[in-house]
Parts: C-alpha cells; structure tokens; sequence
C-alpha cells in the first residue's frame, strides 16, 4: 500500500465537456485531467455544475460534447453525497458492505479499522450518526481496491468536528494507499488545508492550481469575494504551521 | 375440510402468500404501496378486455398492467405532475373504464368475486398460473436480489457501481404485474395491496437483514391465508377480507414488541 505509483501516469481525462439543459449552458468546454496520485477538489458556488461534472466523469451522464478517456481497466471508488438509509430496510453496515461485492472477511475488517467503523460493523445501517455513514460508504468505496477515488460533497450534512475528522481520515487514505482524489466540495476552508490542486468551477473552469495559488486568482476572488479570499490564505497558513 | 376445492384454494392462497411476502418487502422499503394500488384497480380494465377478447383474464391483466406501467414511467418523465397525482389518475381511469366495458360486454360476471376474491372457486389452471407466475417471480428476485437491495438504499451508488437501475426499476413494476394478476383471485383488487404490505410491515419487527424479513413476510402471509382460510369457512365470512383480518390482526399483535432488533 505504499503511495509508489507513477504519477505521471494519467487515471482519467476529459477535454470540451459541454452540457445543456433547457437552453442552459451547464458545462462549458470545461478540461480536467487526474493523474495517479493527484489530490483534486472541485469548488464552485451552488449550480456550477460541480455534480454533473462529476457525473459525466464517472460516466453517469454522457456529455452533449467533449471526450472523455479513462485508463483501460480503471477501478473507480465512488462516495455519494449524504444518504438518509430508511430503517424499514433491516441491514447492519456489514451486510451493505459487502452487497454486491466480493469480499472476504479479512479485507472488510482491514478497511473496516483504516475507516475507523470496525465498533460498528454488526449496528444496524438505519441508526448510524451521520460521521459513521460517510465514512460507511468511505470504505464501500475502497473494497475493491481503487485507483481513483470520486467523492460528491462527502462531507456536506457533518458538524465541523465530523467534518475535520473525514477529511483527515481522507488525507491519511491519501498518503498510504496509491490512489488519485477527485472530490467536490463546499467547505472551503477544509479543502484549502488538504487538497493538492483545487479547480474552480462556475460553468467553466475559472482556475486552477494550488490552493494558495487558487485564492488570489482575480477569478476566485470575483466568485467567492476578498473575505473569503483572505479567510482561505488564513486557514491554509495556519495548516502548513500545524504539519511544518 | 379436504374437499377438492378447500385443498385448492389452501394451496393458491399459500403459493400467493409466499410471493406476496417477499415482493410486499420492496413495495415497504421503495414505498411503492399507492403503486401497487393503482396497478390493482387497473386490473380491472384488465379482466375486461380479457373477456371481451375470449382470453385468460390472467393475460389480459397482465398486459393492461404492464401497460399502466409504462404510461406511469412515460408521464412521470415529463416531471410536471406528481407521480401520486398520475397514479390517481392512471389507476381510477382505468378501473372505470373497465366498468363501463363490462357493462357494455353481455357477460354476466360476479364483480364481488373480482373486487374482495373467491378463493373457494380457484379452478386447477389458476393453481398453475399461481406456481409458474410464482415461481417466476421468486427466481427473478432472487437473481438480482442484492442489485435491487443495494438500488433502494441508494440509487446513485448503485448507478455507480453498474446497477442497470432503470432495467431493475422496470423488472421490480413487472413482477408487481404479475403478483398483482395471480392475487386476484385470491383477495382481490380492493385487498391485494394490503396482501403486500402487512406481511412486510410486520416481519420488519422481527427482521435483522433484508433476506429474513423476506422470509418471515413469507411465513406470515401463509399463517394468514391458512388461519384467514380456516376462518372463513369455520365463521362463514367472505375468505379475501377474512385472510387480510387475520393478517392485521397479526401486525397487531407484534407492534408492541420491543424494538430491539431495529
């Protein structure tokens, strides 16, 4: 499980999406290219376009344009957006784990303790905190091994606490196992701290790069305003102290 | 009590109840209750047009409900209406119109047998339709039982993972068809719901995974039918309302049980 991939190899690349709905542009022209170990986040105010994006690279959705490759083979993880499991449906979180894969019972403890729910493994899906969830479907997602992790706003419905300790566990998934993040996201100020490259989306891609790079591009600021700007150089700086 | 026609109708209401149990779990866990409803009141048209084309009203309920089912798919697309509303619409047209055919068709049916079932008079060729439709189902289900588990939890995680989900949607709305055509004639078109639902409702108290609340539905809608049976002929009361009595009663009975096992 050590992070000696090639990073130069490239997992999926899109180029010239274009989507319409209705006479509206959603997508336009918008490139992406995610490499074997790269940490991307997709940001962008509400109706970007951020989870069609998103779908047409996992290929939920087939663009009305551009070309989308992915590498031969590519085994992708996928992490929806929160859930409300109905507790008319009888299932402990083993059971949904395992539904439709094939699992042994060694890899699923194995995955079950890096995702921190190896206590929850015989509770009952319907009655989990909303931490316990996402990180639930966290480690469906890695079952199979990924090489390409997709996750859609996987921390949107957490309290500030659920939502730092997801993105450290996710970080730390990042740094051990050989796997490439692509993940849209609103919480700005945790993005900042732990991705790689951030890709600003409003219909088109407005920029990209680093994160700090990202927030003093005249088109970020123009998006989400100087505050906001200035608040994202904070957390960032404060992050680097943490860890430097 | 082993008259022919007793062990008949013993033997169709049991091979119903058994389908019905497992079938009634998606209809509770994809809340399809009003669904299968409707499809219920649209068999009607269904054993109408049966009649006035001379063939099984089996088929003809078949064909009119898958039908509904395609319609109901095709107006929902449309996104302007909700789909309690098109159901509403769907299902109540159809149930009149299947009036107004028979009336006009000159054959003199029992409309009481079709709207709460006759299970004392199922007929040697319906046990057949029960068992094979039956059978059908069952292996249906169990074929893409953990697709359709894995769908109703989440459908874009089952979208993502390669699920066919409008394939499985579509497999699920045709197997309800078929339950819906067997069942008829066993409680009938105002009670088949009530034959999904209960059973399901009640094994969920008892039930730790998906599969055994499958199972115990099963169980409970064959103690149901053998009491509700037994019962009718004991008291003398219409069999459909009699079995679909002792199925509440059932559900009742269980509802005060600790919710350990939720």
């Amino acid at each position: 499980m050590s992070a000696a991939v090639d990073s130069q190899q490239v997992l999926l690349e899109a180029q010239d999406i274009c989507v319409t709905r209705q006479g509206k542009c959603i997508l336009d022209s918008v490139a992406i290219r995610i490499g074997a170990h790269d940490f991307i986040t997709i940001i962008g105010p509400n109706g970007a376009g951020k989870s069609m994006l998103l779908k047409c690279l996992v290929g939920f959705h087939q663009p009305d344009r551009g070309r989308i490759s992915r590498q031969p083979g590519l085994r992708i993880g996928y992490v929806p957006q929160h859930m409300v499991p109905d507790p008319a449906l009888p299932i402990t979180v083993r059971r949904f784990l395992t539904l439709r894969k094939r699992a042994d019972e060694e890899s699923v403890r194995r995955i079950a303790q890096e995702t921190h729910i190896d206590g929850i493994l015989d509770t009952p899906f319907a009655v989990l905190s909303g931490g316990e969830l996402q990180r639930t479907l966290l480690a469906r997602s890695l079952l199979d091994d990924p090489q390409l992790l997709v996750l859609d706003e996987p921390a949107q419905n957490l309290d500030i606490s659920g939502q730092l300790s997801f993105y450290r566990l996710l970080e730390r998934l990042y740094e051990q196992r050989s796997l490439g993040i692509l993940m849209v996201s609103h919480d700005l100020h945790m993005v900042m701290a732990s991705t790689q490259q951030v890709v600003c989306l409003y219909h088109h891609v407005c920029c990209s790069g680093e994160p700090h790079a990202v927030t003093q591009d005249p088109e970020f600021i123009s998006l989400f305003g100087h505050d906001m700007a200035k608040m994202m150089a904070v957390y960032q700086h404060s992050h680097s102290h943490e860890h430097g | 009590m082993d008259e022919p026609f007793i062990l008949r109708a013993f033997a169709a209401g049991i091979g119903v109840a058994l389908v019905a149990g497992v079938v009634g779990c998606f209809v509770v866990w994809r809340r399809m209750a009003y669904f299968g409803d409707s499809l219920a009141h649209s068999a009607l048209l269904g054993i109408a047009l049966g009649l006035a084309a001379g063939i099984s009203t089996h088929v003809g309920t078949v064909i009119v409900c898958s039908i509904f089912a395609v319609l109901l798919a095709w107006l929902q697309q449309k996104k302007v209406l909700a789909t309690d509303t098109l159901l509403g619409i769907l299902a109540h047209s159809a149930l009149a119109i299947g009036m107004v055919t028979l009336s006009v068709l000159e054959h003199r049916i029992e409309l009481h047998a079709y709207l709460f079932g006759d299970i004392l008079t199922v007929t040697v060729e319906e046990l057949w339709w029960i068992y094979l439709g039956g059978i059908l189902i069952l292996l249906l289900l169990a074929w893409n039982w953990s697709s359709l588990v894995l769908m109703t939890l989440h459908e874009d995680l089952a979208q993502a993972e390669d699920v066919n989900t409008f394939f499985t949607r579509m497999l699920l709305m045709f197997l309800m068809t078929l339950i819906v055509a067997v069942s008829i004639r066993i409680v009938g078109i105002l009670l088949i719901s009530s034959l999904l639902i209960i059973p399901a409702a009640t094994a969920r108290q008892l039930a730790r995974s998906p599969e055994t609340m499958a199972a115990v539905a099963a169980a409970l809608g064959v103690l149901a039918v053998v009491v509700g049976i037994y019962g009718s002929l004991q008291f003398d009361t219409p069999s459909g309302p009699t079995i679909i009595v002792t199925a509440a009663a059932l559900f009742a009975l269980l509802l005060p049980l600790p919710k350990r096992l939720s």
